[in-house]
């Protein structure tokens, strides 16, 4: 069984008059241990999609319909109470800048004591001790100093180490992981990508990595979801998706990765931009970046099928596999 | 000063009045106030045709008129909304005086504009120790409240001219005080928002065209500035009328002879408690009325274009 | 922190320098002390010889400078009404005026801090909506007509509370006399602390909505939540301390408009504190008593401004990162 499974959800954000989607029927599944990551460009959604499984959706969005599942548990229809128990401590989530994230008029230790003690009845010496032990874990040098240290003292990557202690207090099954490193400088970025991975290798957690960079992910996912103006295009093995990338817009990003230039070429970008949730293209929202769209490509969406290789949502792949089906018949 | 917001202001000035304009006829609260506002503005334009008596007519007060109450208690339909204590017709003495505070007030503020424009501009544009100095100046200014400098002020001049060469000169003792006092509050919004157009290219492009300093000041700066300094402006009439009412509440203000609604009001208190409530709640209703119009046109200002008000 | 005590007691020499200097001009400009002192029945070579006397025909700097001298030492002159030294009639008054404002800023806090929590957590919730109508209707009120209603309502109408002076008051350590420890003084008080705090309520219930609702948005409290925190503690823990920080600034800021409004106050209460006696020796031209007022309450000033940037500093952990710099 799944230890998470989110099917056919839909997000929309209710501007004024107007409920704009900003997920459009999302599934996918985590099993226990699995460290899976979804890609795409700064607005397709990725965020919203980590956010929405705990149901943190900033206020003007909401989840129209669909359904979250932890270990068959609805995650969707749960008061703030339940969330409360499921969050931090089952699922536990570390956001994009560490320099934003921890509160800068409590102290390091208040912040992780807290944790522990919203959910364990525990004393405060036994929590203290605990948190010092998980400040020790992520390498972070003397940490009964930084304990009474607040988070304006501590520099970038070493705030991203705390807060990834603090996830790792209460032991959670999944950890959400929404652009860890992008703040970070590039020295750091690996370091941090190093812990979270080994921890998570070592305490069997599930990991949702959500990241633009293909590069930082084929070093940590086994499994990747490739996500384009609130839809999953393409989604399968990591080692699979950029050896053999399927749908134009998987193709594009690996293309505008730099490694994929000789030096002093232009880096290949995608022309155009992802579309904003107002204006959103009929048929596949693709298609006016995509160079091989057709008329059928801005009329109709295409669904989501098993190419074989990986799932894509693409009709030059669906054509790909009637025509080799017809062949096959034919051969027969 | 925690955000600077880079999209405080929309760089297109003609557009904005069009968006302000459509904007106000949306909102119901804000079509009201703005009636309200113009209502007063007519009323304060017009209250020599309006008022049914000549207040400079040496018969307008007379004490067998005293103190008679509203034409729906008495049924003396000679003076709508009764008398004050000197007999004069209250209507007539409420007209004048929300002529004289919103006089007051807009030339006040108008005082207060053009100095903090100016010292704003002046330090945006500068920076370096003149802009220091100017806001450790501001700082102080601010730290005292321009009630409290306002009192101070007339207070003094009260002492050191005497009574009646004071209530002479009254309205433009008032003017300046309460124009002087406040400008930091401009200031400083124009001075955060030079700074953060100081940032875009049209300035660096101004300036590599070879206009001088001034003229990309004034030309450029200026127009895109205007959406807080509107919304400063609202509330700060709004502020100024509180002010110099409270200010001639104390005494400090209109003489009796010449009252604006404060003046009105603190004359009325004597009489409050021996029955004649009326000289006292309908000046004061007017002035809430006033204000309160003006505060909800500066909040829907505020809110409609955004401008963030740097008051910190 | 060295540098901000720094930055502020030079902030404090100059209010003060400024200050001293028009409480300096009222004393010598305004009307003439000899005058006041013998009355008109002297002739013109006795008033001369008082003035070189009291020093008054030397120069200006001489004269500012014995000023500042006899400020230093406490004096501050002699009142022409009391004919007493003007910082004793002063010291007289200090403790009705600040039993007061204390009263009103505690009431201040205490109502408008939960309210604003209140209408920032559930902004919908048509308490919430109500509360913003009411404190806008309250923003737009003159604080004298709070006054006044108050007074009619309270005193006259219902007489529930007397309208005018302090009432009974009992001394405390031998020199304070104290409206607090007894029912009577406790009755007079109300009213006049209860307008002063409705007065101030407004603006700050708004400005504590606005700046949690800010603080409601931001990345830590989005962090806070997903750690499964209880709403208390993310409400009242990690937010109320950061929206905190702004509003204590801008409660420093309100001291001066506290000042004013404890004068208009009193006027209207005759509240025997320092307001209601700078009125009065504003009607009867003492000038020395308005300078005294004046350099008092620059002082008061600059001690509650020096007080609200310590509490500052101690809620917000950023600023004792001087300390560790220097």
């Amino acid at each position: 069984m799944n230890l998470l499974s989110v099917s056919h959800l839909h997000v929309n954000f209710q501007v004024k008059q107007h409920s704009l989607p900003a997920l459009i029927d999302v599934s996918f599944t985590l099993n226990r241990g699995e460290r899976i990551a979804i890609v795409g460009e700064s607005g397709a959604g990725k965020s919203v999609l980590g956010f929405s499984i705990v149901n943190l959706i900033s206020k003007p969005g909401y989840i129209k319909s669909g359904s979250v599942k932890l270990d068959n548990k609805e995650l969707t229809k749960m008061n703030l109470r339940q969330l409360q128990e499921v969050r931090g401590k089952r699922i536990a989530m570390i956001f994009q800048d560490p320099m934003m994230t921890l509160n800068p008029v409590l102290t390091i230790g208040q912040q992780l004591v807290e944790t522990i003690r919203s959910h364990t009845k525990i004393n405060y010496k036994d929590a203290r001790n605990i948190t010092i032990e998980k400040l020790h874990n992520v390498q972070i040098s003397s940490p009964e100093k930084r304990f009474d240290q607040y988070p304006h003292e501590l520099s970038g990557g070493m705030r991203q180490r705390v807060i990834i202690a603090s996830v790792l207090l209460l032991n959670p099954d999944i950890i959400i992981a929404d652009e860890p490193t992008t703040a970070l400088d590039v020295t750091i970025q690996a370091e941090i990508l190093q812990l979270l991975l080994a921890i998570c290798r070592d305490n069997g957690v599930a990991l949702v990595l959500i990241s633009h960079d293909l590069g930082v992910v084929s070093k940590v996912a086994e499994r990747t979801l490739v996500m384009y103006a609130g839809q999953i295009v393409e989604e399968g093995p990591t080692l699979e998706i950029i050896n053999d990338p399927q749908h134009p817009y998987t193709q594009g990003l690996l293309n505008a990765l730099p490694q994929m230039t000789l030096p002093g070429q232009r880096l290949n970008q995608i022309k155009g931009s992802m579309p904003s949730l107002t204006e959103r293209p009929t048929g596949c929202a693709f298609h006016p970046r995509c160079p091989y769209a057709t008329d059928k490509c801005r009329q109709e969406s295409p669904s989501f099928i098993y190419s074989g290789v990986s799932s894509v949502a693409c009709f030059m792949i669906e054509d790909m596999i009637d025509e080799t089906d017809r062949d096959e018949d034919e051969q027969l | 000063m925690k955000h600077l917001k880079k999209d405080i202001l929309h760089p297109i000035s003609d557009t904005r009045m069009s968006h302000i304009w459509s904007g106000i006829i949306g909102d119901k609260l804000a079509v009201l106030a703005l009636i309200i506002f113009a209502f007063y503005c007519l009323v304060a334009l017009l209250a020599p045709l309006l008022a049914p008596f000549d207040v400079n007519d040496v018969h307008f007060m007379d004490l067998l008129n005293a103190e008679i109450a509203p034409s729906w208690i008495t049924h003396d339909y000679r003076f709508l909304l009764g008398t004050d204590a000197q007999g004069r017709d209250l209507l007539s003495v409420i007209l004048y005086g929300t002529r004289l505070s919103l006089t007051i007030g807009i030339c006040a503020v108008l005082i207060q504009a053009t100095l903090g424009i100016c010292i704003g501009l002046v330090a945006g544009y500068l920076g370096g120790r003149i802009d220091n100095f100017l806001m450790r100046c501001a700082d102080i200014q601010l730290s005292f409240s321009n009630m409290m400098v306002a009192i101070v002020f007339l207070a003094i001049f009260q002492s050191l001219f005497g009574m009646a060469l004071y209530q002479q000169f009254a309205m433009i003792i008032l003017i300046l005080v309460i124009g002087l006092s406040e400008w930091p509050l401009f200031a400083r919004t124009i001075r955060a928002s030079v700074l953060a157009e100081k940032q875009q290219e049209y300035v660096d492009a101004a300036r590599v065209m070879g206009f001088g300093s001034k003229r990309i000041m004034f030309r450029h700066i200026l127009p895109n500035t205007l959406s807080p300094i509107l919304v400063i402006f609202t509330i700060q009439i709004a502020n100024a009328i509180i002010a110099e009412a409270a200010l001639s509440f104390l005494g400090l203000g209109m003489p009796s002879s010449e009252p604006s609604l404060g003046a009105l009001i603190s004359e009325g208190f004597a009489y409050m408690f021996s029955g004649s409530w009326w000289i006292c709640v309908l000046p004061s209703v007017t002035l809430i009325i006033l204000i309160l119009a003006m505060n909800l046109l500066g909040d829907w200002l505020r809110d409609h274009l955004n401008p963030k008000v740097y008051k910190d | 922190m060295l540098i901000f005590l720094l930055r502020r007691l030079i902030q404090a020499c100059v209010v003060m320098a400024i200050i001293s200097l028009i409480s300096f001009a009222i004393q010598d400009k305004l009307g003439d002390p000899v005058q006041q002192m013998v009355g008109m029945s002297v002739s013109v070579e006795e008033r001369n010889a008082l003035r070189e006397e009291l020093g008054l025909n030397d120069s200006l700097l001489t004269q500012y400078g014995r000023f500042l001298q006899n400020a230093l030492q406490g004096d501050l002159g002699t009142s022409y009404y009391y004919k007493e030294p003007v910082l004793d009639v002063i010291f007289d008054k200090v403790p009705a005026t600040l039993e007061l404002a204390f009263c009103a800023i505690l009431l201040v806090v205490l109502i408008a801090t939960p309210l604003g929590v209140l209408a920032a957590i559930n902004p919908k919730h048509w308490v919430s909506r109500i509360l913003m109508v009411i404190t806008s209707i309250g923003l737009s009120i003159p604080i004298f007509i709070v006054a006044i209603l108050m007074m009619y309502l309270f005193s006259i109408e219902w007489n529930l509370a007397p309208s005018f002076g302090r009432g009974q008051t009992t001394e405390v350590f031998g020199l304070w006399h104290s409206g607090l420890f007894n029912q009577d003084g406790l009755s007079h008080l109300l009213l006049p602390s209860l307008s002063l705090a409705i007065a101030l309520m407004p603006i700050f219930t708004r400005l504590i909505r606005a700046e949690m609702m800010e603080v409601l948005q931001s990345e830590y409290i989005r962090f806070a939540w997903s750690k499964g925190l209880s709403s208390n503690r993310i409400y009242f823990i990690h937010a109320l301390k950061n929206t905190m920080l702004p509003i204590i600034t801008i409660g420093g800021i309100q001291a001066g408009t506290l000042v004013a409004y404890t004068i208009l106050t009193e006027t209207i209460f005759q509240w025997p504190g320092m307001g209601f006696l700078f009125m009065d020796a504003v009607s009867r031209v003492d000038t020395p008593l308005i300078s005294a007022y004046l350099i008092v309450v620059g002082g008061m000033f600059v001690v509650t401004n020096t007080i609200v940037d310590l509490i500052y500093g101690l809620v917000n952990p950023t600023v004792r990162l001087a300390s560790h710099g220097l």
